[in-house]
């Protein structure tokens, strides 16, 4: 297609300075975090590197005195990694159950039940909270990885993309299964489940990211500092910043800020491909 | 619904309990139970209450407060929205045209999904940060006394701004996916019929990507309403004087940290309508593409 020189020119220069405001926060934080606090304090936020990114991250990582609480950064890692996981495996899991269900099968409580799922959509978790939270805690689910990881759970999303996906799996795929004698269960776990697959990685990657980047519950559920996430640790370490009259640990809270983003960024840009798949074919 | 289908008895039912179960205890309960509170008020110490009808409704909504914050949340909305929607298809349509290094240009727009809120606002607050702040030292060498802490017009400007960033990318990627689906061909027959490149995206562009852009103005709605929050809570906290506090955050400070439960569950309700809403609206839109 014909491109003038000069619209050429202008697309390089406009695509350079977006990329420049996406990446320069993140940047000097980055460089940022490799100073002595005092250098920070004095001289501001930097643009260049300096030398002390081993001592700083090696600070957060294992000395659970930089990271203000009885938890390291690694703890913290791992609690983040854990919500994740637990979040992705069992949104994907729960709602390929329910949308086969949905899909498949005509049963009599079949459209009361699919107008329940649908109604969580109106409802996002932001909006309940207080009730939420006073019923995980009558259930004495509050300090919990099931706690925090089950309420979550609790939306429709992930059953509204399977059933979109399921909709347009041919029919003569389940005929032919069921002239081979092939039963309810066995046509979901050797036919169906293998076509998704594609999908449920899809919404796997997308799920992690989400739950990896929970803040609100995370924050209301974990009093107990043992299962403190790393973006809610991240938010404990910028509190406790200006207290005790020293010289404010700026380069450390950036470390720790840079290590929250890493995990998440490194499985978008990795798994680019099907994670922009998954998201807009899911989405529509 | 299939043409072809099972017909048993019980195994739907088994695959879709978890669910259900899940919703049951960690949605409907607390909805309910937010529908019920809404409808009592409680004494300061929270040991009796007493149902008073739409009393907690007409306090919210004659509050100066819920008011104000109900103000800002719609205003910052919608800037929120329209700003990072005309950024990311600014962006988008410059991605699409490039060939040399258009892999790397949409890689390094797109991680940004990645960050979380809370990450985005402390990113954003630090670079604000009076004693050391390259944006709030930049700004204020122009001469424009800026000073998000005293000031609620520059604290909005901050929030703002950091909403916007972290939204850039979703929008970017369905921005460059829509580009993708306008075929060739259309593209090459207007190149023929007009030189002007600004004149072909608003005639031809433009109108093919309004799907598009209308149904990321729902998403971005529904991320300035909820998301933001995590924004918020580390940023402003609300402040100054609650002016950059968004309706969301104002359930959070008055039922958790003011203990006001009924008040909290009577704005839990009326952000519940505000939801339904726009959720209604855009399945309606979702409908209409599917026919498009």
């Amino acid at each position: 297609m014909y491109q003038s020189k000069w619209r050429i020119f202008t697309n390089h220069t406009i695509l350079v300075l977006g990329a420049l405001f996406m990446i320069l926060p993140v940047w000097i934080a980055f460089a940022s975090s490799t100073h002595t606090r005092e250098y920070i304090f004095q001289h501001g936020l930097q643009f260049w590197p300096g030398g002390e990114f081993f001592s700083n991250y090696g600070a957060i990582l294992f000395d659970a005195e930089a990271t203000k609480g009885r938890v390291t950064a690694l703890e913290m890692l791992f609690n983040s990694m854990v919500l994740g996981l637990g979040f992705a495996i069992g949104k994907v899991i729960i709602s390929m159950m329910a949308a086969y269900a949905i899909v498949y099968f005509r049963f009599k409580l079949a459209v009361p039940l699919f107008w329940i799922i649908f109604s969580t959509l109106l409802l996002p978790l932001e909006v309940r909270i207080v009730p939420s939270y006073e019923v995980v805690a009558s259930l004495g689910l509050l300090n919990s990885y099931t706690g925090l990881i089950l309420p979550l759970i609790a939306s429709a999303t992930g059953t509204f993309f399977f059933r979109q996906f399921y909709r347009s799996v041919p029919d003569e795929l389940l005929e032919a299964a069921r002239l081979d004698g092939a039963g309810a269960l066995r046509f979901f776990i050797d036919i169906l489940v293998p076509l998704s697959v594609t999908m449920i990685a899809a919404i796997f990657i997308i799920m992690f990211v989400v739950g990896w980047n929970q803040y609100l519950w995370p924050l209301l559920m974990t009093t107990d500092d043992q299962l403190y996430t790393i973006v809610i640790g991240i938010k404990q370490v910028y509190n406790s910043l200006y207290e005790g009259g020293q010289i404010p640990q700026f380069p450390k809270a950036f470390a720790l800020t840079i290590m929250a983003s890493i995990p998440p960024v490194l499985v978008v840009v990795i798994f680019q491909r099907m994670f922009v798949k998954g998201l807009v074919e899911t989405e529509k | 619904m299939k043409r072809v289908q099972f017909e048993h008895s019980a195994v739907p039912y088994l695959f879709i309990a978890p669910q259900i179960l899940i919703i049951s205890i960690f949605f409907l309960w607390p909805a309910v139970q937010a529908l019920y509170q809404s409808f009592l008020l409680e004494d300061a110490f929270g040991l009796s209450s007493q149902f008073v009808w739409f009393r907690n409704f007409e306090d919210v909504l004659s509050s100066s407060s819920w008011t104000r914050s109900a103000i800002f949340t719609v205003v910052f909305s919608v800037l929120v929205s329209v700003l990072s929607i005309a950024i990311s298809l600014f962006l988008a349509v410059r991605a699409d045209e490039v060939i040399r290094g258009a892999k790397t240009y949409k890689t390094l727009l797109m991680w940004g999904y990645a960050i979380a809120p809370p990450v985005a606002g402390l990113l954003g607050i630090m670079m604000f940060n009076p004693l050391m702040g390259d944006l709030y030292m930049v700004f204020n060498s122009f001469g424009f006394e800026f000073n998000h802490i005293e000031n609620p017009n520059d604290a909005a400007f901050v929030v703002i701004l950091i909403a916007v960033w972290k939204q850039v990318s979703v929008n970017v990627i369905f921005f460059l996916s829509g580009l993708q689906g306008i075929p060739k061909s259309i593209q090459e027959a207007a190149t023929l019929d007009c030189k002007s490149p600004e004149r072909r995206f608003w005639t031809i562009t433009f109108p093919l990507l309004a799907p598009t852009t209308f149904f990321l103005l729902v998403i971005n709605l529904t991320y300035a309403f909820f998301e933001t929050f995590g924004i918020i809570d580390v940023s402003t906290k609300g402040a100054p004087g609650g002016s950059t506090a968004t309706l969301v955050y104002k359930v959070y400070v008055d039922g958790f940290l003011g203990a006001d439960m009924g008040g909290s569950a009577a704005q839990s309700v009326l952000l519940m309508i505000m939801v339904s809403v726009l959720t209604v609206f855009q399945f309606r839109f979702i409908e209409r593409k599917v026919h498009y």
